[in-house]
């Protein structure tokens, strides 16, 4: 069985985020980018799923610019046999980007596409739901466990409230959640392995879809400002301050 | 225009974040429908049609339906989808869940976590873990949007007698996807996302048991949900329905308590809305006192049993 793993090039977990002063969005510019987490425990969950047997080639794809390359590279050096990137220069939404990877699924035929829950840039937490939908596929996400079996999976997911199981037919969509495993990092040698692993470029003219934004931008500005952070000094004076100040207790 | 609002339910009782997700279906200027649909779900949709504001309550019976799966709920719900310009969902697990396979079936970009609701097409949601807020307008014929519900107050419960109309289920077949089990936390404290008062703990407690023997006694005392940080959900402390943050739950509680936790934005981002925020910890360099409005600096193994007594 082939598995699909989409990765996204989003700013890396550690940066703090700052918003450009003209409103026009995040800055960039000379700041540190990785692979988005979620989908690096994807790629983990591939490879997982390799060395049980159960898959038998694991294909990286991301929709980005150039340098989505680099992150498709991460994957490679982690395990990942090939690469795909769909390449643009116009900022992504996750329905163009579900549109897009419906077409590389036709064309690689996986029986299992594994990708994260949310990208932590946009917070859309919606490309691995409206993947399932368009190609018709069962959808199993915030996954916590996989284990395949045969024409099936059975998932536990992370829900509101617990946890809850449920058994896809494959093809289908699983995304992960956190705890789904730890990662693995790419060793040197895999690095330079990993350069020699093959990554095609397609266009999106090439794939027939159409990536152009549903939604406009109008402004991006800073979250509502810190707080006054009043030191207290005693737990008498805490309980104080909550009943006659904050007036909460 | 007219808003389909679909219900987050378990068929016995309607969520509170259905009558949250209410007060934004109705900030969109509209009647507003809701759609109730489960297996002998009848009891949340008369709940439903007893909140305030709601015009009609769809209600849909089925067996695929049961576990409100995502592949026969969006089916559903796009087979009811031409009258209404407007989709909302809470952003939920539930809806979460559903809600984006809708959209791509209408071939629309969905507006995800809104926070606020400018004009009928003009949303502001969090991005980057809260850490900048983006004002988006929608191009699309039909909105899709989940909601944030701790950005929402909920409609009042009572006042409301919409008609229950039954609709016909037979578009929501089962898609791939099969229910085997589901194992929910028995909560004897008030839910993590609806309490007005949430005391979350971190990696400070050092174990499972300190959590339990300092933390929740404190929750009790006070009537307040329990939460934790990721770093202490990691550690095995609290299980990973506690978790607040980015990628936990988003609270906004009147006031939040939060005990030996250092403050990552991811946690931050899940809690910075609270009313009155309070931070514990040791380091008096620690993150959370920035966003604090009161901040006491000791040990949580000294001053919560102290925070206790003194309630």
């Amino acid at each position: 069985m082939k598995v699909l793993v989409p990765v996204k090039r989003v700013i890396d977990f550690n940066v703090k985020v700052r918003v450009r002063p003209d409103g026009s969005g995040v800055d960039l510019q000379n700041v540190k980018m990785a692979m988005n987490p979620f989908d690096e425990i994807a790629v983990e969950e591939a490879l997982r799923l390799r060395e049980a047997g159960k898959a038998s080639e694991i294909v990286v794809v991301s929709i980005g610019p150039a340098q989505a390359a680099e992150t498709i590279r991460t994957g490679l050096a982690m395990g990942a046999d090939r690469g795909i990137l769909v390449k643009t220069d116009q900022p992504t939404e996750p329905l163009g980007v579900a549109k897009a990877l419906k077409a590389v699924v036709a064309a690689e035929q996986p029986g299992l596409v594994i990708l994260g829950k949310q990208a932590i840039d946009d917070d859309c937490n919606q490309t691995g739901q409206m993947l399932a939908a368009l190609l018709g596929w069962p959808q199993a996400t915030f996954a916590s466990r996989l284990d395949v079996e045969g024409d099936a999976a059975t998932v536990m997911r992370e829900i509101d409230g617990g946890l809850e199981t449920l058994r896809v037919a494959l093809p289908a969509v699983v995304t992960t959640d956190l705890r789904l495993n730890e990662p693995r990092y790419a060793s040197l040698p895999n690095i330079m392995k990993a350069k020699k692993k093959p990554i095609e470029e397609k266009t999106p003219e090439e794939l027939g879809v159409d990536l152009a934004p549903r939604l406009k931008v109008l402004k991006v500005v800073e979250p509502r400002g810190q707080r006054g952070g009043k030191r207290l000094a005693s737990v008498a004076e805490l309980v104080d301050k909550l009943k006659n100040e904050a007036q909460v207790l | 225009m007219t808003t389909l609002l679909i219900a987050e339910h378990d068929n016995a009782t309607l969520k509170d974040a259905t009558a949250r997700a209410l007060t934004a279906a109705l900030a969109l200027g509209g009647d507003v429908h809701v759609l109730v649909a489960g297996k002998d779900c009848a009891p949340a949709a008369d709940a439903a049609a007893r909140l305030a504001g709601v015009a009609k309550v769809l209600h849909a019976e089925g067996d695929a339906l049961a576990h409100q799966l995502a592949e026969p709920l969006a089916a559903l719900a796009v087979a009811l989808a031409p009258p209404y310009e407007a989709i909302v969902a809470p952003a939920t697990s539930g809806g979460k869940n559903v809600l984006p396979r809708v959209a791509a079936l209408l071939d629309v970009m969905q507006v995800s976590d809104v926070t606020a609701i400018l004009s009928p097409d003009t949303f502001e949601r969090p991005i980057y873990a809260g850490n900048a807020i983006e004002t988006v307008q929608s191009a699309d014929a039909k909105k899709v949007l989940t909601v944030r519900t701790s950005a929402f107050k909920p409609a009042a419960d009572g006042g409301g007698s919409a008609p229950v109309e039954t609709v016909d289920a037979a578009a929501a077949v089962a898609g791939g996807a099969a229910f085997v089990g589901a194992e929910l936390v028995r909560l004897e404290r008030p839910e993590l996302t609806s309490a007005r008062i949430v005391v979350s703990g971190g990696r400070a407690f050092q174990s499972a048991e300190n959590f339990r023997k300092y933390l929740e006694p404190l929750a009790d005392k006070l009537g307040a949900a329990v939460g934790a940080s990721r770093a202490a959900v990691d550690a095995g402390y609290a299980p990973n329905d506690y978790q607040v943050g980015q990628t936990g739950k988003v609270v906004a509680p009147d006031l939040y308590i939060a005990c030996g936790i250092s403050g990552a934005i991811q946690h931050l981002a899940g809690m910075k809305d609270a009313k009155v925020i309070v931070a514990i910890n040791k380091d008096p360099d620690a993150p959370i006192f920035q966003v604090a409005d009161y901040g006491l600096v000791g040990d949580v193994f000294e001053l919560l049993p102290e925070l206790e007594k003194a309630l």
